[in-house]
């Protein structure tokens, strides 16, 4: 702001303006609703995960091994050459303690969301997921750790068919 | 390039704050109409109109650019809308900068706006929806997550601890209290303030993040026959710059920006500057939270990587300091609107480079500033560099 102006335009408005109604507002939920296509790569990677497999795609003009999976390499924008199969398990790269949902409300249990580099990518090729069955304050950087999957049954062809990955051994 | 000069002639915000009693619109109004006064242009004398704004869904109201655009004072007017996330304020400008540098416009007001609480009960509603929908949404994210992984992957690459960082917050705060429309002005804070708030998603804690905000920031852009027919103190745009990385963020490596230091590497070599430590004088990048200042400096390549916050700890980037840093008071102290975040950071550059800033007004005389904003999912740098002279 201008030294120059001396009146500043906008008006706060505080909740004891509503709790003593001095302010009128209009109020709209929207049921929007979508389905969203799985796409090519995904769809493939959803079904593997159904057969308790993650799977990347590899393009051997970078040589990269990815996860997710695509059909182009967005680097050589190329198609991608092969699917491979990767290993149910990995390194944590990063995570949190998340302690609030979307809406700010606090939760018993912190989330653990992590970044997991899964073994059998190149480096550094990591998805989101959660850790479970671990004590958060061992949680660290570097930790290996395992996909603990759902029953066979109970898959559906969803990233949750892992239910979360937990500390190896 | 055959690029004519670009200056900026005009600036106008209204107060940041929690929640406007005025809509969008009347908020796009009041900046826009305060720096066509500052200039002493009309609506008259605009050409073209670059507006910038967050998500439709923050408002609820789809075409949000086209619903905004009377208070932004493009009635009858070629109309533009430039959405990058975060790094829209910072775009905003840029896109204002190519219509006029091009030859197309003389005059373009940039506008950007942003009224974040209609989103009930709290715009993380309409955030969280950037997350893959297959992949990563039915995990049950909320957006603090990338921002506590990216800070956790920061920390831990350099050995830093969650004081090192609070240094940045208290800064900041401390800073906004010399600025007339900051929501979050806090001239008492310290440290131990930030270290014992709320842990939200750790390593983020409640005095780490910015707040929820409605504003909006506006600017007048003029080719050079305009601006120096109209004022003795046009502010140039130097440079500008841009990039995106991969939206497979889970595949990158977040400790370091890379695409930060892409888009400062452009703007710096159309303004000239080779070595930018020395040739910067403010910097304004973009901190929504206190850690992305310091990742930023070093994206930026004002800091060596790491380094920033031993910067912050020996009071470099204080207001006094060699390297002023977020001398308005940030996102931080000043709020974050999205959109008009960003561009009150260019605003501030035009105030200080012109020694209108008051209160705030950075010691030495600068001549060269850069403002900076990212966003998008930890994907997006938008750089402008402004200067004087020349």
């Amino acid at each position: 702001m201008s030294s120059k102006i001396k009146e500043y335009p906008g008006v706060a408005l505080h909740e004891s303006d509503f709790a003593e109604k001095k302010v009128l507002y209009t109020t709209w939920e929207p049921n929007a609703r979508y389905a969203w296509d799985t796409g090519v790569a995904i769809g493939r990677y959803l079904a593997e995960l159904k057969r308790g497999h993650i799977v990347g795609t590899t393009c051997h003009a970078c040589r990269r091994i990815v996860v997710p999976p695509r059909v182009f390499c967005e680097w050589c924008f190329r198609p991608m050459d092969e699917w491979v199969y990767l290993q149910d398990q990995g390194v944590v790269n990063t995570f949190s303690l998340c302690h609030v949902r979307w809406d700010m409300e606090r939760v018993k249990e912190p989330l653990i969301p992590a970044v997991i580099e899964i073994a059998g990518a190149s480096k550094g090729m990591g998805i989101l997921h959660l850790l479970g069955e671990v004590d958060p304050t061992e949680v660290h950087i570097g930790l290996q750790v395992q996909a603990v999957w759902k029953p066979a049954r109970q898959r559906t062809g969803a990233i949750t068919d892992i239910r979360y990955f937990k500390p190896s051994n | 390039m055959g690029m004519r000069k670009v200056a900026v002639v005009g600036a106008g915000m209204t107060k940041f704050v929690r929640r406007a009693q005025e809509t969008g619109k009347e908020l796009s109004y009041e900046a826009a109409k305060m720096a066509l006064d500052s200039c002493e242009l009309t609506l008259e004398d605009v050409d073209g109109v670059a507006l910038g704004t967050a998500p439709d869904a923050f408002d609820g109201v789809h075409m949000k650019g086209e619903y905004l655009s009377d208070g932004a004072g493009a009635w009858r007017k070629p109309f533009m809308r430039s959405y990058v996330g975060g790094g829209t304020g910072v775009f905003a400008p840029i896109q204002g900068w190519y219509h006029v540098a091009s030859g197309l416009f003389d005059v373009c007001l940039v506008v950007c706006e942003e009224k974040m609480s209609s989103c009930q009960p709290h715009p993380q509603g309409a955030f969280l929806t950037i997350f893959d929908h297959t992949t990563e949404r039915p995990l049950g994210p909320n957006l603090l997550w990338i921002f506590a992984l990216e800070m956790n992957r920061y920390m831990q690459t350099h050995g830093l601890q969650k004081k090192d960082i609070a240094l940045v917050s208290v800064k900041n705060k401390r800073n906004a209290a010399d600025h007339p429309c900051a929501l979050l002005p806090e001239p008492n804070i310290t440290v131990e303030d930030v270290l014992n708030s709320e842990v939200l998603a750790w390593p983020v804690q409640r005095l780490d993040v910015s707040p929820v905000t409605d504003g909006a920031v506006a600017l007048v852009l003029a080719s050079e026959n305009v601006a120096k027919r109209i004022t003795d103190k046009p502010v140039w745009i130097k440079g500008v710059g841009w990039s995106l990385d991969s939206a497979h963020w889970t595949n990158r490596d977040l400790y370091y920006p890379k695409y930060v230091e892409y888009a400062a590497r452009m703007a710096y070599e159309m303004a000239g500057i080779r070595e930018p430590r020395k040739e910067i004088h403010i910097v304004e990048p973009y901190d929504p939270f206190d850690y992305k200042e310091l990742h930023h400096l070093e994206g930026l390549l004002l800091a060596d990587k790491g380094d920033a916050p031993r910067l912050t700890a020996e009071g470099v980037t204080a207001r006094t300091g060699n390297m002023p840093v977020c001398p308005s008071g940030g996102l931080l102290g000043v709020g974050n609107p999205i959109a008009a975040a960003g561009l009150m950071k260019v605003a501030e550059l035009f105030w200080q480079l012109r020694g209108e800033a008051g209160k705030r007004q950075v010691p030495g005389k600068p001549i060269t500033g850069l403002a900076q904003a990212w966003g998008d999912l930890m994907q997006v740098g938008t750089v402008i560099i402004l200067g004087i002279g020349g």
